[in-house]
């Protein structure tokens, strides 16, 4: 059996699962349940200024009848008074001693606020503090949450006078409503975080009701831009976790991964792109606490068959693999196949192929089943019929290399080859 | 034993004649199976339908939640889909050459998600369809059966004015008097029949049966073109000895009483015997059994590797505790007092295929007797053949000889079960928009 036992920053937790800063850790009762599940930690939702919330706060996105395949929220900060917060998190870390136990903070713009809220919280016993740079709605208004983590010298500023003041690990999570993360990410590095965290939610509408015309989620006749997540925003957040990993000034820190993780494989993902653990929300939110059970027995399951021991065999082993196009090998070549004794004849493929792509399917009339077959002297191995495809290695992608060495953009210049060939 | 009616309760019948295949009760309830749909392109589901319904196209409007363009997209293609979706063999059609069925899969239920949109559409009176201007030309059709209303659908539309001539007291056809009652009932085969009369231009002049109240002279003189639908009707004669002792009845008058005169008026015996292995045949078995009878048997002469009816339809009649004899043919009706006692009938053994490449039965001489109280015919029907010669319509034993709809007769066109011998629902409604055509065609 692998050893799924994280260490982030000395902060120990018994799987790499945390829950992330949101409903389901804003009191004592979900969190018990949460460590009851199995959860290996998680950040207390946001904790500082006084707020006030509106009714309703969630809208999704469903997507060809799956339900939520990205969630949005108008929900502010912890609305529960600070010394209950406080109190609650207290007995939750007596209780359950052997999970993380992290903090999340937004305090009011000023040096005071910060550092009386880190000393507060700091009396709890909580091992970390995690700083909302990111929340995109209704604090972003009184200069917090997002509009903090979208101007890296605010930041900075912020963090220093956390560090000022904090004896345990900081993490500072970032927004994605931003072009580039970086900047930020290096910002706070410079200004002393122990970590980063990142994604956290992208304004979004999610939808327009098409019979009130008013947009989601509904208050009174309005509504407001919502932060997205869910499995939606998986493949944005992989995006910016790697543009971080790759970084040489923010990869000096550990990163903690947010955005859409919902099952043990999203995870893994999360953590070959650099993430040294995951944190979750929208999934718990959906299922419940109990997708815990195969979240560390799927990643067990796949560390035994590839033969990982420990997290740190595998965290960041794919960072390096995304390159600049310019790096990619021209002369790689491949060529779909279909796999005649596993094809339903569903002509997904083909149509897919004629109509937005290359043409490169034939189609062999047949009542009531057509045949399909590849012109490979017209495909250019774009994948698409292979990703439309509804049968496993049905539609497979052979290689048949250009030529056998390794040829680059750059160098396909420098050669002068022809452009525009296909 | 004896053939008496009312042997169950009202409670009794209602329950044994509920619907069969129960209807999708939300959208949300639907959209779970539309869902799984894979929306194949140039999809064998479509191929398979005689009319040719597009299907992924209107199951993905259910997903959208346009249910009302399901609806069209159905009815464009088949103005009987809500029937045709209780009514399909859809197990040898559409279903049966889901894609699905090659991953070992359960197909998508096509013909639940068809009702769902079909009677949501009869439900809520959607008029889906909207008549052209009035062109003037009239054309009249004998049959108000599945053929004649659907090809009547597409001639109003096409801003022709139709008169159909129906010799019962319903439009529907078999649909409305031939079909399982637990299928269809005969209300919602009404309300289809006027749901279709909706668009208007379209007259139904009932009881007027050809060769009696009306004559095809007649209606040429009168109409621009003549279409005859008048399917086939007559059952088929064992013509072995004792036939004609009470208590031998063909299916399909057997069914027509079951559908016209209530559940409770139908005599049936309490031992059964049913000849064939038809829809037909399984229909009148099985409707024999919820009607009361102790036993039913049913015989046919080969096996069940040719039996016409599906291997969904024979499980039907067996979950209902309907016996099968395969390989036995009936040879003679024994009575006492001019009712029938008992069946003798003959074991079979398979020889070579015959014309259609079934393989054929051969007497093996030895007998067995079956004691009934009650024989039904369910061993095909037989056209109209006289009724034809005498309107000197070229005819192939009975069966109206037509090239695309078109009859040797000027102005006549023909469809259906009149010219096919007897196909399923949709065949006929396929063949009411090729008569049509055909019909336009001439006409403009």
């Amino acid at each position: 059996m692998a050893d799924i036992r994280s260490n982030f920053l000395g902060i120990k937790s018994p799987n790499p699962f945390w829950l992330a800063s949101a409903p389901p850790t804003d009191k004592k009762i979900n969190v018990l349940r949460a460590f009851e599940a199995g959860w290996g930690g998680v950040v207390w939702k946001t904790l500082g200024s006084q707020v006030k919330n509106v009714s309703s706060r969630y809208s999704a996105v469903n997507f060809g009848g799956h339900k939520v395949m990205g969630f949005n929220n108008i929900e502010l900060i912890s609305d529960r008074p600070l010394h209950i917060n406080l109190k609650e998190i207290e007995e939750c870390i007596k209780l359950f001693p052997d999970r993380a136990m992290i903090v999340s903070l937004m305090a009011d713009n000023n040096r005071d606020s910060w550092h009386e809220i880190i000393k507060k919280v700091e009396d709890t016993g909580a091992h970390g503090f995690e700083l909302n740079f990111g929340c995109p709605h209704g604090m972003t208004e009184r200069g917090m949450g997002a509009s903090v983590g979208q101007d890296p010298e605010i930041a900075k500023m912020v963090v220093e006078w956390v560090m000022e003041k904090a004896t345990i690990p900081v993490i500072t999570k970032l927004t994605p409503n931003v072009h580039s993360v970086v900047p930020t990410g290096k910002a706070v590095v410079e200004a002393g975080t122990n970590a980063l965290s990142l994604i956290n939610t992208i304004q979004s509408v999610t939808g327009v009701d098409l019979n009130t015309l008013v947009p989601n989620p509904y208050v009174a006749g309005k509504s407001v831009f919502g932060g997205y997540c869910g499995p939606a925003v998986k493949p944005i957040a992989l995006k910016m976790l790697t543009t971080i990993a790759q970084n040489e000034v923010t990869n000096k820190v550990p990163i903690s991964g947010i955005g859409g993780v919902s099952t043990w494989n999203d995870a893994v993902e999360f953590m070959l792109l650099g993430a040294s653990n995951v944190q979750v929300c929208t999934a718990a939110m959906k299922h419940g606490f109990r997708i815990i059970e195969d979240m560390c027995e799927g990643l067990n399951n796949w560390m035994d068959e590839k033969g990982f021991n420990t997290l740190n065999d595998f965290i960041g082993k794919s960072v390096e693999k995304i390159i600049h196009w310019e790096e990619l090998d021209i002369n790689y070549h491949h060529i779909a196949n279909i796999n005649q004794d596993k094809c339903i004849h569903c002509g997904l493929c083909y149509i897919a192929c004629e109509d937005t792509s290359h043409q490169s399917i034939n189609l062999e009339y047949g009542k009531p089943y057509n045949t399909y077959s590849i012109k490979e002297e017209e495909c250019v191995g774009c994948n698409l019929c292979q990703l439309v495809c509804p049968v496993e290695n049905c539609i497979t992608m052979e290689e048949h290399r250009v030529a056998p060495e390794y040829l680059n953009w750059i160098e396909y210049q420098k050669r002068g080859l022809p452009l525009n060939d296909h | 034993m004896s053939i008496t009616s009312n042997k169950l309760s009202t409670e009794q019948y209602n329950k044994n004649f509920q619907d069969i295949h129960p209807p999708f009760e939300t959208i949300d309830a639907a959209k779970v199976e539309a869902n799984r749909c894979l929306f194949c392109y140039d999809a064998p589901c479509m191929k398979s339908c005689p009319t040719g319904i597009d299907v992924p196209k209107f199951i993905k409007q259910i997903t959208t939640g346009n249910v009302k363009g399901s609806a069209h997209t159905i009815l464009s293609s088949n103005i009987m889909g809500a029937g045709c979706s209780k009514v399909c063999p859809v197990e040898k059609l559409c279903e049966g050459a889901c894609v699905y069925n090659l991953m070992e899969e359960e197909a998508i239920p096509i013909a639940k998600l068809q009702r769902y949109s079909t009677e949501k559409a009869m439900e809520q009176q959607w008029q889906l369809f909207e008549r052209k201007k009035n062109t003037g030309k009239k054309v009249a059709i004998v049959g108000a059966g599945p053929a004649g209303l659907s090809c009547a659908h597409v001639l109003s539309r096409e801003g022709i004015d139709v008169t159909i001539y129906e010799k019962e007291k319903k439009g529907g056809g078999l649909m409305t008097y031939g079909i399982a009652a637990y299928k269809v009932t005969p209300s919602f085969c009404e309300d289809e029949v006027n749901y279709i009369l909706s668009i208007g231009g379209i007259t139904i002049q009932y009881e007027q049966e050809l060769g009696k109240t009306i004559q095809l002279e007649d209606l040429r003189k009168k109409y621009d073109a003549v279409y005859m639908a008048i399917g086939v009707g007559l059952a088929r004669k064992l013509a072995i000895p004792g036939e004609g002792l009470a208590g031998v009845v063909d299916a399909i008058s057997f069914i027509y009483d079951i559908r016209n005169n209530g559940f409770n008026q139908v005599p049936v015996g309490d031992k059964v015997a049913v000849i064939g292995m038809g829809m037909t045949a399984i229909d009148a078995a099985t409707q024999a059994k919820r009607l009361g009878a102790s036993e039913v048997t049913m015989l046919y002469r080969r096996t069940q590797d040719e039996m016409p009816c599906t291997e969904v339809e024979l499980n039907i009649a067996k979950l209902d505790g309907c016996k099968v004899i395969w390989l036995a043919a009936p040879k003679e009706v024994v009575g006492v007092n001019g009712k029938v006692t008992g069946l003798i009938a003959e074991k079979m053994k398979l020889g070579e295929p015959d014309a259609g490449g079934r393989r054929s039965p051969v007497p093996t001489g030895e007998t067995f007797l079956l004691e009934v109280d009650m024989i039904i015919k369910a061993a095909g029907q037989t056209p109209f053949q006289q009724l034809i010669d005498n309107n000197n319509l070229e005819n192939n034993q009975g069966k109206i000889s037509s090239k695309n709809a078109v009859t040797n007769i000027k102005g006549v066109f023909a469809g259906g079960d009149c010219v096919n011998g007897g196909k399923e629902v949709v065949d006929a409604v396929q063949a009411g928009k090729d008569g049509a055509s055909a019909i336009i065609q001439f006409l403009f």
